[in-house]
Formats: structure tokens, C-alpha cells, sequence
């Protein structure tokens, strides 16, 4: 089977061989579109699109930091003197420092097996890694009440062993792995399809050990892809609402992650707090997209060349 | 791209050898290679022929270690290597698709094989960069070792391969039908220049092709497959003018499968009849006719045909004629100084008659 797509990668490069990507020192230049549009015609969709954009993500952008600084830069940093506070900065921190690395782990094992191997079940393992997308996070946090609460499947056998789940720490963990799951795994599948397994019998052939293979052919290979997937991953992990806050059972400077510390200060009236909190959430947010265009932007070349070849 | 004589970089004299005892290969239920035997010579260059799918990769990934055989075994130089692991068995493999490594340099591509060799067998850094940059001479790319394989044309790709697969310097070399990509000038180069590197280095190679000029012009020895199986192993001469089966006798050169007749040492094909002097068969049969098989007679002495095209063939002429209505047009290559028209009558007598059993 493997044979069958190398023979069509074969095939399809040597058509684009001899042009190949055109290249403007060294960066793939794209052609012109074919259709231009007229002039009105563009104004309109670029206004829309624009104005669009700025309604309904730059102001409530601006809207949030605007509303942290209302009262001054004391009173914004006063917000972090809270415990509280800091306590939610801290188990956030530590929910996406464990949640993360899973699922690097685990995303990059379903991907390896999805992609470079044939077996039953496949097609089950792919639907399942989207499940997290497609169902609500409030229900993906009900079903480990479900299954871990006082009343759940498992719950009589945790209390006898005095763990709890839900409602700590754990709970939170879990929730948060479970809603991020798919983001390291859904970049790396397709990448990892496209690319094959000749390389890797390359390297075997060449002597490398299994592990080598891995560490010098696979991964390589779908660094930029992985690293991609992990900023998308720790932005979720950070700022999961639904999932966490079903778990979470909202114990003030216990089981507070940062997005359910916003909407306690907010239903407090603690506006200023909230925003100051929620500015955190949005600077991470900011920084994310920042690294992710400074990564496109820089190793744009390395990133073609991983897809392109 | 003419190949000059350059520095020869194996030390490769001892006699090992290729053997395939009894392979069998099924992926789910249907087989992919039934019962070949096979035997390469230290140094010699064999071809692997046959349409597509009849198990030529196959064969090639079991010899790698790539593929584990359902039954068999294969012998590397008289020992079993059936249960070696592929990195153990210290073959040069060129892929079919070439598979350079696309996040490292040509450099780094041919020096890969000897950088991950545990520290005791490993070349020191200046030992891996003189090799590397001599294995590029060889290839005839000194100065691209800088660039990524997205930066090279088709060929070029093809020798950096090459150069990865010798840098180990393999016991043998399994190329993967390695100009497949490619376009017919640079094949052409390339088949030559491979014979060239294969004449100077000596190493044992075997190569899988679907393209019988390049076997026949580049192998010492030439394996047919059909259907999993070996129909002929023979020299480039012996299975072209010997062909051991109406399956080589109708995938090499370029023949037409017409069925006959054959009683009494009489051929029958549609309405003519054919004095029989080579094969002792009887009954329905495959006559096999290629292009120089046939020479134009005069109207008394041969087959009348009817003229039905005449096209260019590379340097020759050729007609297509048709005996019957209903039978398939056969074709002969024309001498240069007769002229025939299309609905013409032409009159033909047959070299020699390749019969097989229907
Ligand atoms: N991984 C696989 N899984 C299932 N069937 C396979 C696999 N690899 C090969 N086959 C089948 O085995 C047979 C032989 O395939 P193989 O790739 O060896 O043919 P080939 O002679 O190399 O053909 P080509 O000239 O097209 O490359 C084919 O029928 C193919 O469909
Ligand atoms: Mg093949």
C-alpha cells in the first residue's frame, strides 16, 4: 500500500520538477489570482471583511484591556495582590503544564499509527480523535461526572480509597486533556499521511534504529506542524470554560482556573479584577497568534519544504 | 552528462552473493509472489521485469528486510538473512520515489548512513566529510552539498540517492525502478552512467524496471515476473531470442499474440496456412510475431496480408498487416527502399515461428 502512494508521489513531483515552486530568494512565490475583481467589487469585500473583524474581535479585544486599566495601572496590578488570583494563575499554569505534554504524547502516537500503519479500527480511532470538537464542552465535563463523581461509575471505589476526582484538582486535569486532545493529533495526521513512510524505510535501510528513525526522519519533518499544534493546544488548555467549570466545583484558591476566576469576579462586581484577569487570558491569546505568524513568517521556508518535496 | 572516470570508493571484492529460495508473499489473501527462486552472482546486475504489479517491489523489499516473507528464504552470501533486520542486512536501497530526507542537505542526505552508526564503527567527523564529498564526485554533483532536495531536478535527486544508498557501502544495491520519474534523454544518461558506476565499483545490484530497452541494455542477467512468479531468468540475448514462455515471448519485443492451429507440423491461422519446422505442439496454440520476424515475399512464396497503416518507428518504418479479418494486425519493419499504401496487398513470409501452448 505504501508502494501505491510513493509511485503516486513519484509521478506527481516529477511533473512539478522541472519548474518547481517558483522561487523569489528562496521563498515560494505564489501567482497572481487569475480573477480581478473590479475595483467597488474589492472595496466592498475588503470593508467587510475588515469592518467585520474589527466589531466582532478588535474592540472586544481593546474592550477588555480598556476595561483592566480603567482605574489606572495600581489598581490593575492591585488585582494580582489577590490570593486568590494567584492561586487560579497557578493551577492554570500547572493544569496546561501537565495537560500539554500529554497530549504531545498521545497526539503524536495517534498520528504516527494513523498514519504510517494499516490496521483495524482506524477509521474509528480518526472519528474519535474528533470527538472532542464536535461535542460540547459542558458534556464532555459531565461525563466524567458521570464516571468519577459521588454518584458515578466509579465513584463508591474512589470514595472507599479516599480519591477524589471531581470536584479537585485531578477532574480538572482530565477535562482539560480531554478537550484539548485533538489539536497536536489533527495537525500532524494529515502531514504525517502526505509524507509517507519511505523516508523512514530510508533511514532503516540505512541502519538507523527504529528510535533513530523517529528521532531524525519522523519528527523532524512535522517539527513545525507539532509546535503549531502545541500553542494551539496551550491555548485551549488555558482557557477552557465549559469542560473545567462542570468539574471544577469552584472552590475559591482550590479548583479556580483562571477563566472560571473571571466569571466569579465578574459576578462580583469585581469588573476591574475580572478584566485584569481576563487581560492575561487575552495577552496569552495575542502571544499565541504572535509566535504562530513569527514561526509561518521565519521558517516559512522549512515549513514549505516539509510539505512540498 | 558523459561519465568520467573517477575514484572508486568500495573496497568490495569478497563474493557475496543474493539467493531467494521458495518465496512466497501474500498480503491478506491474495498472493503477491508465489515460489520465485532466484540467484544474483557477486557483482553481477540483474534486472527485475514485469507489468506493473506483478511483484517486483515485493520481491525487492524482501531482499531489503523491508517486508518479511510468508514462506522462504533469503541468503545473503550463504547465510540466512531471512530473519535479519533491515538495518542488519547492509543494503543500498534507492526508492522508487527516491526518498532523500527533505529536512537535511544533499551533504547531510549521503552522510546519514555513517552518522548513525554506534560511536565505535563511526567515521570521524573529517573521514564522513571526505567521503561524502568524494561519493558526490562520483555522482557528479560536487558543490550541491548544500542544497535541499526540494532544490534539485528529478536526476539529480535520483544520483544523491544513489550516493546516500553507497555511502554505507552496501553489500548489494536494490534500486527501485530508480529512472522511473524521470524523462527519456535523462534516463537514457542515466542507464549509462549506471553501467558505468556499476562496472567500476562492482557491486552486486539488482534493479526492478517495467522497461525492457533499459533491462535489456543495462543488466548482465534478466528475471521476468508475471503474477508473482519467475518465467525466464536469462541473459539480455537469451531472453529475447529464447523466450521460455508465450509470457516473455509476448512481453519482450514488442510481439502480437495471434491464435492458431497446429496439427501435423502444419500452423494454421485463419484461412493461411504455415509449414511447421520448430515446435513439436498440437492444437489450439499462441503464435507470437514480432516486427522482425516478418520480411516481405514475393506474391507467389507468402502470406498475402492486407496493408492497413504505415507508421514511423524510431529509425525504421513499419506496416500493419492484417491476415484475416477478426485477427489482430500484426506488424513488420520495412525495408527502406519499399513503398506501401494503405488497403495495399502485401505478401510476407515468416523468419521463424514462435509457438507456445494456448
Ligand atoms: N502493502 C500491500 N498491501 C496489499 N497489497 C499489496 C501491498 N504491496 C503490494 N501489494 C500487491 O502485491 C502485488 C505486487 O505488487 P508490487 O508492488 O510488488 O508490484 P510491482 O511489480 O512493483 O508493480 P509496479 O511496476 O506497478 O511498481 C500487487 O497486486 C499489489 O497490489
Ligand atoms: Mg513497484
Amino acid at each position: 500500500m505504501s508502494d501505491r502512494a510513493t509511485t503516486e508521489h513519484a509521478v506527481l513531483k516529477s511533473t512539478d520538477d522541472a519548474s518547481g515552486v517558483p522561487s523569489h530568494g528562496g521563498r515560494p512565490v505564489w501567482p497572481r489570482p487569475t480573477i480581478d475583481e473590479a475595483p467597488l467589487t474589492k472595496a466592498i469585500l475588503v470593508v467587510l471583511a475588515v469592518g467585520f473583524l474589527a466589531l466582532f474581535i478588535v474592540l472586544p479585544l481593546i474592550a477588555v484591556f480598556a476595561e483592566a486599566f480603567r482605574r489606572g495601572l495600581d489598581h490593575y496590578l492591585e488585582s494580582f495582590a489577590d490570593p486568590d488570583t494567584q492561586a487560579a494563575i497557578r493551577l492554570t499554569l500547572m493544569v496546561a503544564a501537565i495537560a500539554v505534554p500529554l497530549n504531545l504524547v498521545f497526539g503524536i502516537c495517534a498520528a504516527w499509527a494513523i498514519a504510517k500503519f494499516d490496521f483495524h479500527g482506524k477509521s474509528l480511532l480518526i472519528t474519535l480523535i474528533d470527538l472532542p470538537f464536535s461535542v460540547s464542552p459542558v458534556v464532555s465535563g459531565l461525563v466524567f461526572v458521570l464516571l468519577f463523581g459521588a454518584q458515578g461509575l466509579f465513584g463508591k471505589w474512589l470514595a472507599a480509597h479516599d480519591l477524589q476526582i471531581v470536584f479537585a484538582v485531578p477532574g480538572i486535569v482530565l477535562a482539560t486533556v480531554f478537550v484539548t486532545f485533538p489539536f497536536v493529533a489533527r495537525e500532524l495526521i494529515p502531514l504525517m499521511q502526505e509524507q509517507g513512510t519511505s523516508e523512514e524505510e530510508a533511514a532503516l535501510t540505512l541502519g538507523a534504529s527504529g528510535l533513530r528513525t523517529f528521532l531524525t526522519v519522523t519528527l523532524p519533518n512535522v517539527k513545525w506542524a507539532l509546535l503549531y499544534g502545541v500553542l494551539l493546544c496551550n491555548a485551549r488548555a488555558m482557557g477552557e470554560f465549559g469542560a473545567v467549570s462542570v468539574v471544577s466545583g469552584h472552590v475559591r484558591g482550590l479548583t479556580n482556573t483562571m477563566p472560571l476566576h473571571v466569571e466569579i469576579l465578574y459576578n462580583e462586581y469585581n469588573f476591574v479584577a475580572a478584566f485584569a484577569v481576563a487581560s492575561i487570558l487575552a495577552g496569552l491569546a495575542l502571544l499565541t497568534l504572535m509566535a504562530k505568524s513569527v514561526l509561518e513568517w521565519r521558517y516559512g521556508d522549512a515549513l514549505a519544504r516539509t510539505r512540498l518535496y | 552528462m558523459t561519465p568520467s572516470p573517477g575514484p572508486v570508493y568500495t573496497d568490495h571484492v569478497d563474493t557475496v552473493a543474493i539467493r531467494a529460495e521458495g518465496l512466497e508473499k501474500r498480503f491478506g489473501g491474495t498472493p503477491a509472489l508465489t515460489g520465485v527462486d532466484l540467484a544474483v552472482e557477486a557483482g553481477e546486475l540483474v534486472a527485475l521485469l514485469g507489468p506493473s504489479g506483478s511483484g517486483k517491489t515485493t520481491l525487492l523489499r524482501i531482499v531489503a528486510g523491508l517486508e518479511r516473507p510468508t514462506a522462504g528464504h533469503v541468503y545473503f552470501g550463504g547465510e540466512d538473512a531471512t530473519f535479519v533486520p533491515v538495518q542488519a542486512r547492509r543494503v543500498g536501497f534507492v526508492f522508487q520515489s527516491y526518498a532523500l530526507f527533505r529536512h537535511l542537505d544533499v551533504g547531510e542526505n549521503v552522510a546519514y548512513g555513517l552518522r548513525v552508526r554506534p560511536r565505535h564503527l563511526r567515521p570521524s567527523r573529517a573521514d564522513i566529510r571526505r567521503r561524502v564529498s568524494d561519493l558526490l564526485d562520483l555522482v557528479q554533483l560536487s558543490g550541491l552539498d548544500r542544497r535541499f532536495p526540494s532544490q534539485l531536478s528529478g536526476g539529480q535527486r535520483q544520483r544523491v540517492a544513489l550516493a546516500r544508498a553507497l555511502a554505507v557501502d552496501p553489500k548489494v544495491l536494490l534500486l527501485d525502478e530508480p529512472f522511473g520519474a524521470l524523462d527519456a534523454k535523462v534516463r537514457r544518461d542515466l542507464r549509462r552512467w549506471l553501467r558505468d558506476l556499476h562496472d567500476r565499483t562492482g557491486h552486486t545490484t539488482l534493479f526492478v524496471t517495467h522497461d525492457q530497452d533499459e533491462a535489456l541494455e543495462l543488466s548482465d542477467r534478466v528475471a521476468i515476473l508475471n503474477q508473482g512468479r519467475i518465467e525466464q531468468i536469462g541473459t539480455p540475448d537469451e531472453v529475447y531470442d529464447r523466450p521460455a514462455s508465450g509470457f516473455v515471448a509476448g512481453f519482450i519485443g514488442e510481439a502480437v499474440r495471434l491464435p492458431v492451429d497446429v496439427a501435423d507440423g502444419i500452423v494454421t491461422i485463419g484461412p493461411h496456412t504455415l509449414r511447421n519446422h520448430t515446435s513439436s505442439l498440437s492444437g489450439p496454440a499462441a503464435l507470437y510475431v514480432r516486427p522482425r520476424d516478418l520480411v516481405p515475399a514475393d506474391p507467389h512464396g507468402g502470406v498475402p496480408t492486407r496493408v492497413a497503416g504505415v507508421r514511423r518507428a524510431g529509425p525504421a518504418r513499419r506496416a500493419e498487416l492484417l491476415l484475416a479479418d477478426g485477427l489482430p494486425t500484426i506488424e513488420i519493419e520495412l525495408p527502406a527502399d519499399l513503398t506501401v499504401a494503405r488497403g495495399e496487398i502485401l505478401h510476407v513470409q515468416f523468419r521463424t515461428l514462435r509457438l507456445f501452448p494456448a
